[in-house]
């Protein structure tokens, strides 16, 4: 077998059993919550009688380990379970939150990994004059603004002064694609605007780092244009930590962006989950928490897998 | 004003006038835009309510937990839909009288222990079912039961049997109780086909708009119900309420005009917001409070001296002026205020007293600080409002350190659990109802521990008591007590501050609850 | 110091007039920290350099003590997410086999969960004093500095002058110190700017939600939320701190970038 091949199914083997060490983490974590589900959910006119009742017929008097065995093996069949809350079925309501978010996360990210990458290149090319000056300089105010002000400062602009998109960003499903896009203008403004320094300023500084190797002079010796030899010779080089930073702010994008959609009141996962946490709705944290690191750990791989196919060294070990 | 002009008026105020076209065609006749809007507003009004359009609300105070049982409302947007969807049996109208719903007439036994309420005929629910006694039975024998966990079981409580004579209910009460119907415009209470036993989650009810889409914690769509049996409400085609919990998210959707009616103005921005075009700002007077709440048997508040410190050491005025920038009136330390019926007006109000609470605070014998727990959904402003406290409690040498607790579980983990805390209460039509949901002994939500039996007697006998004169001097003798040893700092009455654009028109004042008590998507209309 | 270009140097000495005023707090803010004197959101007058807070308390005063509690929050998570994460990261890099995979995969495994949510639930079952807030922070931080510090170390660990070192018999610590950490300096460095940036905004996410520093002390995030109202009707007193944060986070990383090429020069590339 190829090592490169070996490798990637080592990393994907990994990934799965990863998985089901999350899976475990977040069964035990939400049991350590503070507050008890059966007193949370009947409140403070609880009797003892009711709280009983209500523990066995939720099975909170059966082992733990029961329990996870049941919760996973269902959670694998794509069933859920129901919220404790409000009794709707959890895979149903999660759906088209999950679509929502990855909806958002994929137009935010659309615009700025290229983006980022494209004025890190520049900044490279016009390194240390007025064009890296500039893009380091809105990058860095872009980044240090709390997230929220910037929302409100976005906000105040575009839509209560200007009009030009809705401050709200509600989507249902009998929206067309162009109304969508219309919609989540705003919050992947946002999201576009917070992520993208992190990954501009590393894609700078990781070829920065290989504008210093021997093959780079070579290039330059062999007269290529300065923008050819840092997109062609040494941004392939520098892949490895740009896709690790890509790949953070992907995560980011999708598991962290709570406080944009309570801004822009933007029906995806993160307030959801938040709502399902006041209230100890235990199922619902659980189901979402497997989703993300389901997520995460796919991206992390995808991020792994793209690191190894790029070195030439680890491509072909000695 | 010359006859151009009030042609004008008339054809917009019918609608066949566009309005802007009104102000334009108003200013080439030389009348200001802000004299021709107020003019037509008027003109709008007399004209009546005009029937058809759509209406968008910006909400706060909604979940993605929230559910269509009516059982289980208790923040904001449930109250909100139920009141648009739901019927009650009653109302409480803006002028404090009970207006019949399902209820057509009712009449009570000389003892008040004995309702009867008679039931409209005719009026029909979403799903086409006509509503009958027996329905209206079954809700409140719903609402009774233990594991429906209503919202309304207290005030189930008091009711020994519920019957059916025809087209009349019939309802027995343990002990004589003269405020009965009120207590049956709870917002809970919303009759549903065989009171909700089959699906309490159908959203099947008897009121004006029905339900079209429920995306708990995102959005509610309603449509008119084509057979509601009043006229006189329901003006709109349908309903749209968008969850936007977000304060200033709420307010730029309002001025971007995303949304035409708005809950919960902050305080602070409500005079801002008020200046900006074609916003209208409502502030309406009413029972709820904003306190702060010791638990009277533990110490060190179950001493009384060091709780009348803390109640001097408060600085109400100051409060209402930079929490509520004067949206709100100053407590007197009891549940009670001027929106009740039978309040003592002669009931002397504390003032802040630096010396006298220094005084009470040295008898107590306390020392070190005092841990003052509060959080932003104590109540809006409840940092802040216990950062003021920590500094007017300094001035008399008391130490309060505050502890803001997460959002997150503040009303299971801290609320009714922690001896000193932040909390809020929206109010209760009648004062026997306020005491009795928080002061009574063995009261369900006795979030002071307050223990006085001479105080549950007299709450039982006015209850009873018919006689209005007598019941009024019982229950100012009763907040005299909470007042001056129950376990209540209440430093401020809040108004409820709702907002709404010029594109609807038609609110009045309702001191119940926020929105026009909830019924503002009922009683107003379009303005375009 | 020689050597310095112009921005470096403006960015230092702005660094540390913030560092200097955040230690002098008590001696240079004109009122008490908590005490009320004025109106609600005055506008800046004499008396009130930046003008006044949502609760009326002089703006100028909370943004003094508020960076005290910033800086010294953000600095000192900053500092543990760094020493933790990169060591930690090379020394996966370095050893490799089953050492790598253990650490990376847990790594791996804590960052799954997002850190908001892990934040929320460490920091509602432990007391929220300083030292747990910055503890849990620079723990979760240093997964993210973890991650980074082993992708470049296992790139630079196939270099042939490592290997040179490996044949001329030196020990693991003098790999990770001697050879890895001086050429791994730059992409650490400029990260180590941003991490200071996020401390700083997730110690404000942390206010946000309720779990943050204790009223009435305040950092600027905190700052930024009590007076948010404001914003969209032109009132300043939330911008005043977000410019602070601008402000510093722009330094500190002008500093940062002169470092980054101090270090890549220091490395003798082409030329030296």
């Amino acid at each position: 077998m190829h090592p490169v091949l070996k490798l990637v199914i080592q990393r994907l083997a990994l990934g799965l059993l990863l998985l089901l060490a999350a899976s475990v983490l977040i069964f035990v974590g939400t049991q350590i919550l503070p507050g008890d589900v059966a007193q949370a959910i009947l409140g403070q006119g609880a009797t003892p009688e009711a709280l009983a009742n209500l523990r066995s017929e939720l099975g909170l008097d059966e082992p733990a380990f029961t329990r996870y065995i049941e919760w996973l093996s269902s959670a694998l069949q794509g069933d859920l379970g129901t919220a404790l809350s409000n009794g709707r079925d959890i895979a149903s309501s999660i759906g088209g939150r999950l679509q929502n978010t990855l909806f958002l996360a994929a137009v935010a990210a659309c615009i700025s990994v290229p983006l980022a990458i494209f004025l890190g290149l520049l900044a490279v090319r016009y390194r240390d004059r007025w064009p890296d000056k500039l893009i380091s300089a809105i990058t860095l105010t872009s980044i240090s603004l709390p997230e929220f002000l910037l929302g409100y400062v976005i906000m105040y602009f575009f839509s209560v002064q200007w009009g030009l998109f809705p401050s709200v960003s509600n989507i249902n499903s009998g929206m067309s694609f162009l109304e969508k896009l219309n919609a989540v203008a705003l919050p992947a403004m946002v999201l576009t605007l917070v992520v993208l320094a992190h990954m501009m300023r590393m894609t700078r500084a990781a070829i920065l780092n290989v504008m210093q190797s021997a093959y780079v002079e070579t290039a330059e010796l062999k007269g290529l244009r300065r923008f050819t030899i840092i997109a062609r010779h040494a941004m392939p080089n520098a892949i490895a930590p740009i896709v690790n930073v890509v790949m953070i702010n992907l995560a980011y994008l999708v598991v962290g962006v709570v406080v944009i959609e309570v801004v822009f009141v933007y029906p995806g996962m993160g307030q959801y989950l938040v709502d399902h946490v006041a209230k100890r709705d235990v199922p619902v944290v659980q189901a979402c928490g497997l989703i993300f690191a389901t997520i995460y750990i796919g991206l992390n791989i995808l991020a792994d897998v793209i690191s190894i196919l790029s070195n030439p060294r680890l491509r072909h070990p000695k | 004003m010359n006859d151009e002009f009030r042609y004008l008026l008339a054809r917009a105020a019918r609608g066949s006038l566009d309005r802007r076209a009104f102000l334009g065609r108003a200013a080439a006749l030389g009348v200001t835009s802000t004299v021709a809007t107020g003019l037509l507003s008027k003109a709008v009004l007399a004209q009546g309510p005009r029937q058809g359009g759509s209406l968008v609300m910006g909400l706060q105070g909604g979940e993605s937990t929230n559910s269509l049982d009516p059982a289980l409302a208790a923040s904001q947007v449930p109250f909100s839909y139920l009141k648009v969807s739901g019927e009650p049996l009653v109302n409480i109208g803006a002028d404090g009288n009970l207006q019949g719903r399902i209820a057509e007439e009712w009449t009570a036994s000389p003892d008040a222990t004995e309702w009867r309420f008679k039931i409209r005929s005719g009026v029909e629910f979403h799903n086409g079912q006509t509503v009958t006694a027996e329905d209206v039975a079954q809700t409140l024998r719903r609402h009774s039961n233990e594991d429906s966990q209503s919202g309304a079981l207290g005030i189930m409580r008091g009711i020994s049997s519920i019957a059916v004579e025809g087209d009349t209910l019939v309802l027995q009460t343990e002990g004589p109780n003269a405020d009965l119907p009120f207590l049956l415009a709870d917002y809970h209470l919303m009759i549903q086909p065989n009171g909700g036993f089959d699906d309490a989650t159908a959203g099947i009810f008897a009121g004006a708009y029905k339900w079209v889409e429920n995306e708990p914690g995102v959005r509610h769509v309603l449509e008119k119900h084509a057979n509601y049996w009043d006229s006189s409400v329901g003006h709109f085609n349908s309903i749209e309420m968008l969850v936007i919990n977000d304060s200033t998210a709420r307010n730029s959707a309002l001025q971007s005009g995303q949304v035409q009616l708005i809950n919960r103005v902050e305080p602070r921005v409500a005079g801002l917001l008020a200046r900006a075009p074609g916003i209208h700002v409502e502030s309406t007077a009413g029972r709820g409070h904003y306190v702060f709440i010791m638990h009277c048997n533990t110490a060190p508040f179950d001493n009384n001296d060091l709780r009348m410190a803390l109640k001097l050491a408060i600085d109400r005025q100051d409060m209402v002026d930079r929490i509520l920038r004067g949206y709100g009136s100053v407590g007197n330390d009891m549940p009670i205020n001027a929106s009740y019926p039978l309040f003592d007006e002669s009931i002397p109000q504390r003032q802040y007293d630096p010396d006298q609470a220094r005084f009470h605070y040295e008898r107590s014998g306390h020392s070190g600080p005092i841990q003052l727990r509060t959080s932003e959904v104590a109540f809006p402003g409840a940092v802040d409002a216990a950062q003021l406290f920590k500094e007017s409690a300094a001035a008399a040498g008391i130490d309060i350190e505050i502890l803001r607790e997460p959002g997150d579980g503040y009303w299971s983990e801290v609320w009714n659990v922690q001896p000193f805390s932040a909390s809020y209460w929206g109010g209760r039509p009648v004062q026997d109802q306020m005491y009795s949901t928080a002061y009574l002994s063995n009261a369900d939500w006795n979030d002071t521990r307050f223990f006085n039996e001479h105080f549950d007697e007299l709450l039982l006998q006015a209850r009873g008591e018919l006689d209005q004169t007598r019941r009024k001097a019982m229950y100012s003798e009763m907040g005299m007590m909470v007042r001056d040893e129950g376990g209540l700092i209440c430093p401020m009455f809040n108004d409820f501050i709702d907002a709404y654009n010029d594109q609807i028109t038609g609110w009045v004042t309702n001191p119940n609850l926020e929105m026009m008590d909830g019924l503002a998507p009922v009683q107003m209309w379009s303005a375009e | 110091m020689k050597g310095m270009t112009l921005s470096a140097l403006l960015g230092l000495f702005i660094t540390g007039l913030f560092f200097a005023a955040a230690i002098l707090a008590p001696w240079i803010a004109p009122y008490g920290m908590s005490e009320i004197v004025g109106d609600i959101w005055e506008p800046s007058s004499a008396d009130f350099w930046l003008g006044t807070d949502n609760l009326g308390r002089d703006l100028l005063t909370r943004m003094i003590y508020g960076g005290r509690n910033t800086i010294f929050v953000a600095s000192a998570a900053t500092a543990v997410s760094f020493c933790l994460g990169s060591i930690l990261g090379f020394t996966a890099a370095v050893y490799g086999g089953w050492v790598d995979q253990a650490m990376s995969r847990f790594n791996d495994l804590v960052m799954s969960i997002p850190t908001l949510i892990f934040a929320l639930v460490v920091l509602s079952v432990m007391p929220v004093t300083l030292p747990i807030l910055i503890l849990v922070m620079g723990l979760l931080d240093s997964t993210r500095v973890f991650r980074l510090s082993r992708a470049v170390a296992v790139d630079i660990n196939v270099m042939d002058y490592v290997e040179a070192a490996r044949l001329r018999g030196e020990g693991q610590r003098w790999v990770i110190f001697r050879e890895i950490l001086p050429n791994a300096l730059s992409p650490l460095v400029a990260e180590l700017g941003l991490r200071f940036i996020f401390a700083i905004l997730f110690i404000s996410t942390l206010s946000f939600l309720g779990l943050g520093i204790q009223p009435p002390a305040a950092d600027w995030g905190g700052i930024v939320k009590e007076n948010r109202e404001g914003i969209v009707y032109g009132i300043p007193a939330a911008l005043i701190p977000a410019v602070a944060i601008v402000t510093l986070s722009i330094s500190v990383n002008l500093v940062a970038d002169w470092a980054l090429n101090r270090t890549t020069s220091l490395k003798g590339g082409r030329g030296a």
